[in-house]
């Protein structure tokens, strides 16, 4: 089962800041335990919502840490407004979690 | 495509060139900036949240959650309780530190075995242990509140003694004690400045952003870890976890950072 994640949104005068973190063992296949490479295990795709409408979609690769942080700035927005992320990694695991902005 | 990537690499170059004369003052506000990045969406909240499911997981013999331990302000009081940690506790009759007692409450709330409860104390990055998730969630109840650990009682008072006479005990085959890096200002060990942790100058900031996260190896690492692994630096036989000897060395630590605002869990590099 996916850990935790956490969005902090804030309205900063003309547009939004968004910070998600999220837990993810993010491994690159190229690591070796024991002798033996353990699986590449990734985060893919990231989709950020705000009220419903999609934003950002990215995608992403084993270039990134364990347990990545991303920061997003988005033009507009007000107090309130749902932001939503998900993300969907190479086995097909997913996890979302929304915030208001503050 | 290559293209950009060369002319990257220069810009890449010029900057280093540009960056290689700067002096002892400028590389230390370099690191200052570099932990303060660090610090911002550190994954040690993500240890919190799974910390907090943790602490009301029901689980052992008696099938029951930590949400009635006592770690010292009364049953489930966690808000400041690891600021005024380790403590007296008359219940055990002995001074314990936040892990110490939190295998204690899985002890007698949780019905499990000691010896089951403390078989994996230290965890790694693939997984976590208990403890280090535990400790995430309940040092961050006092973020803000200023140390203050008291040492009224004669066996706190004796814990204190106890500890600063280890913090000076130098033995191993090193010949080494925790003051020959930690008692000496100004020392460091490659790019880690090392604090001087028997004066409060030192002891007060390092002591209040502990238990932290580890970006190097992403893992969280507690402060019977600190004490165990700063034992392994010195090649000192390793300390039994949650015995007399760390609490008391946690003791004289704490006391010497009392008055400074308890600003953990921390990120570290």
């Amino acid at each position: 089962m996916p850990g935790p994640m956490k969005i902090r949104a804030t309205l900063k005068g003309s547009y939004t800041d968004i910070r998600v973190l999220m837990s993810h063992p993010m491994e690159t296949g190229l690591r070796k335990a024991q002798g033996k490479l353990v699986p590449a295990h990734f985060i893919e795709n990231i989709t950020v919502k705000v009220n419903g409408k999609t934003v950002v979609k990215a995608q992403t690769s084993q270039a990134i840490s364990r347990n990545p942080v991303f920061a997003f700035r988005v033009k507009g927005g007000n107090k309130g407004d749902m932001v939503e992320i998900g993300w969907v990694d190479n086995k097909g695991e997913s996890n979302k979690t929304e915030a208001a902005v503050a | 495509m290559l293209a950009l990537r060369t002319s990257a690499v220069l810009a890449a170059a010029a900057l280093a060139i540009a960056a290689a004369p700067v002096h002892a003052q400028d590389e230390k506000k370099e690191i200052e900036k570099y932990q303060k990045m660090l610090a911002e969406g550190s994954p040690v909240e993500l240890f919190e949240l799974e910390g907090a499911d943790l602490w009301k997981k029901k689980q052992g013999p008696k099938n029951e959650s930590l949400e009635k331990c006592d770690l010292g302000m009364g049953p489930g009081v966690l808000k400041g309780a690891y600021a005024h940690l380790p403590r007296y506790f008359a219940d055990t009759g002995r001074v314990m530190d936040l892990e110490s007692r939190l295998v204690h409450c899985m002890v007698t709330l949780q019905g499990r075995d000691y010896k089951e409860a403390t078989k994996r104390v230290f965890g790694n990055a693939d997984k976590p242990s208990e403890l280090e998730y535990l400790a995430a969630y309940v040092v961050g109840k006092s973020r803000g509140v200023k140390i203050a650990v008291s040492t009224r009682n004669p066996k706190a008072k004796a814990a204190y003694e106890l500890g600063r006479q280890l913090f000076h005990y130098r033995a191993g085959p090193w010949d080494f004690s925790c003051a020959s890096c930690h008692g000496v200002a100004g020392k460091r060990i490659r790019m880690q400045s090392l604090p001087l942790l028997d004066k409060p100058s030192g002891a007060r900031r390092t002591y209040a952003t502990w238990p932290a996260y580890r970006v190097s190896n992403s893992q969280m690492k507690t402060f019977q870890w600190r004490l165990n692994d700063c034992y392994r630096q010195m090649r000192f036989p390793e300390p039994t976890f949650g015995s007399d000897a760390t609490v008391a060395l946690t003791m004289f630590l704490a006391v010497t950072a009392n008055g400074e605002p308890y600003d953990g869990p921390g990120t570290k590099r």
